[in-house]
């Protein structure tokens, strides 16, 4: 291709990286070494290796963890099952159609189904049980996260499991394998990169949500999303913030690197 | 092909009600007259009158799709140039490092993207307002336009290029009449997925937008706080129609032209 005339293309293009990659995460950094007078500290690092801070990053990693896992465990099956059906490509497209759908919207839907006079505790007093409090607790947070998490894990694992080859799997078959063995040895092995790429569009994510915790957590649950959105834009400590946003980038590039493809840069 | 045993349709079933359910129960109690999500008293239009009604709510409406064609324009633009830098670009390293930091934007956690956005807009002096979350949305969408047209670009063959230079065709020509036309379908593609990401964008927005100006997300946010409101089923109702109109009109361009493709 013509050299010149493509690298004057690239110019807006390495402007938007500039202005918008680099300079955020360099500003990141900067401010997470300022105190709220704007003098530079390594206060905020040193408070976040507290205790207060140390046990939120814990508890951020156990509840991404649960989202991730109860995600994985229901889309699985679903992916592998729909990759058995008839219009395959339809049922996909169905699966998607909600997580069109605002999530903010969804969220917000949840609030009338688990409330006290929802149609969920309606059931429950069908069965002769008292009316459960179901909003604002861990349950609710983990099961409205795993719903929006779930076509999101579905989709890399449906194409995953649709590029897989048949014919492993009758060879398996033929050699003696029972089901379990097939999946465990052939299916599952061979899928794992859709596995990874579902854990990672659901794991990171799952760390930083802070909209859910407000509105179905009510506040019980705090992530690291929820502390950076609590320091920037409520308490005005973007020093504070900041400090948590390096250690969540930090941690993104960890998953990334333990999630990401081996064949990855060589392709293009 | 074998066929699914009862328990695995059972499964699937399961899982298509619960995950449209939460939609419907939305849809289901927007026409509650009672104005509560308990119970339902009798069928009303009034909270789908109640959004007509409201000029702030048109007006976020308004807002919302304004930055959302804005930005995805744009972002077409800065994109599909992008990539075909990207592409021209022959040191492998080099390419590798430009991949690399498009992919950032797209990994990272949106918290993250609004708080640093919000750093670096109070530091170079841009009002919050519709400007910055203009900008905001451009910056995020750019990524993925590159990425839905570089795969076209690569499988583009060369050749086609140095037979239009042969045949006397100037740069301006063969970008124009060769290069894009070609990977059309990836710019179509990217313009597409920039407007939806923009359109459903809640925590970017919810940094970078000041007191004066709201996205649609934003207002529900603001509104799913205070309460149960019916107007936000109402929003929901229409927003589920107009999505589904609008996948429904995307699967069939789709599939025509891959028809045409095919009868090609």
């Amino acid at each position: 291709m013509q050299t010149k005339n493509s690298k004057s293309a690239l110019f807006p293009y390495v402007i938007w990286i500039a202005l918008f990659v680099i300079a955020p995460i360099a500003l990141i950094i900067y401010y997470s070494l300022q105190d709220l007078e704007g003098k530079f500290t390594l206060g905020n690092y040193a408070a976040f290796f507290s205790t207060v801070y140390l046990k939120m990053t814990l508890s951020s990693f156990w509840y991404a963890f649960l989202i991730t896992f109860f995600t994985l465990l229901v889309s699985y099956p679903v992916a592998y099952l729909l990759t058995k059906t008839k219009h395959k490509h339809l049922w996909l497209m169905l699966i998607i159609i909600p997580s069109w759908i605002n999530l903010l919207l969804k969220t917000y839907a949840f609030i009338g189904i688990f409330g006290l006079y929802g149609p969920v505790n309606a059931m429950i007093e069908v069965f002769g049980f008292d009316p459960q409090q179901i909003l604002f607790t861990d349950f609710s947070f983990v099961f409205v996260s795993v719903y929006i998490f779930i076509p999101f894990m579905i989709i890399p694992i449906f194409n995953s499991l649709d590029k897989l080859n048949p014919t492993l799997v009758y060879a398996a078959r033929d050699l003696g394998a029972s089901s379990f063995t097939t999946f465990r040895r052939v299916i599952f092995p061979l899928t794992i990169d859709g596995v990874k790429s579902g854990i990672q569009v659901t794991f990171i994510p799952a760390l930083s949500l802070f909209m859910i915790t407000r509105l179905i957590a009510g506040n019980r649950v705090i992530t690291l999303g929820t502390a950076i959105e609590q320091q920037f834009l409520v308490s005005q400590n973007w020093g504070m913030g900041s400090t948590i946003a390096v250690f969540l980038i930090f941690i993104m590039v960890l998953i990334m690197l333990f999630t990401g493809k081996k064949s990855k840069g060589g392709r293009v | 092909m074998e066929k699914l045993s009862p328990a695995s349709k059972i499964y699937l079933v399961l899982v298509f009600a619960i995950l449209y359910a939460p939609i419907l129960y939305l849809i289901f109690y927007s026409f509650n007259s009672a104005g509560n999500m308990n119970e339902f008293e009798s069928f009303t239009l009034e909270h789908y009158a109640a959004v007509f009604g409201d000029s702030r709510l048109i007006i976020i409406l308004i807002n919302t799709i304004l930055v959302a064609l804005l930005s995805g324009l744009l972002a077409t633009v800065i994109g599909t140039f992008g990539a075909i830098g990207i592409v021209s670009v022959k040191n492998a390293k080099m390419r590798s490092v430009l991949l690399s930091f498009n992919n950032v934007l797209i990994v990272s956690p949106d918290v993250i993207i609004g708080a640093s956005f919000l750093i670096l807009f109070t530091f170079i002096g841009i009002k919050l307002g519709f400007t910055s979350v203009l900008i905001s949305h451009i910056a995020f969408s750019v990524p993925i336009v590159v990425l839905m047209v570089l795969p076209k670009l690569l499988e583009m063959n060369t050749s086609l290029i140095d037979a239009a230079r042969d045949l006397g065709a100037t740069k301006r020509d063969v970008l124009m009449r060769v290069i894009l036309p070609y990977i059309s379908p990836g710019i179509f593609a990217g313009f597409f997925m920039a407007l939806t990401y923009s359109l459903d964008d809640f925590a970017v927005t919810f940094f970078v937008t000041g007191n004066g100006f709201s996205t649609l997300s934003v207002e529900i946010y603001s509104m799913a706080r205070t309460g149960i409101t019916l107007t936000i089923n109402a929003i929901s109702g229409l927003i589920f129609v107009i999505t589904v109109l609008v996948v429904i009109g995307y699967y069939f361009v789709n599939s025509r032209s891959k028809q045409a493709k095919v009868g090609r």
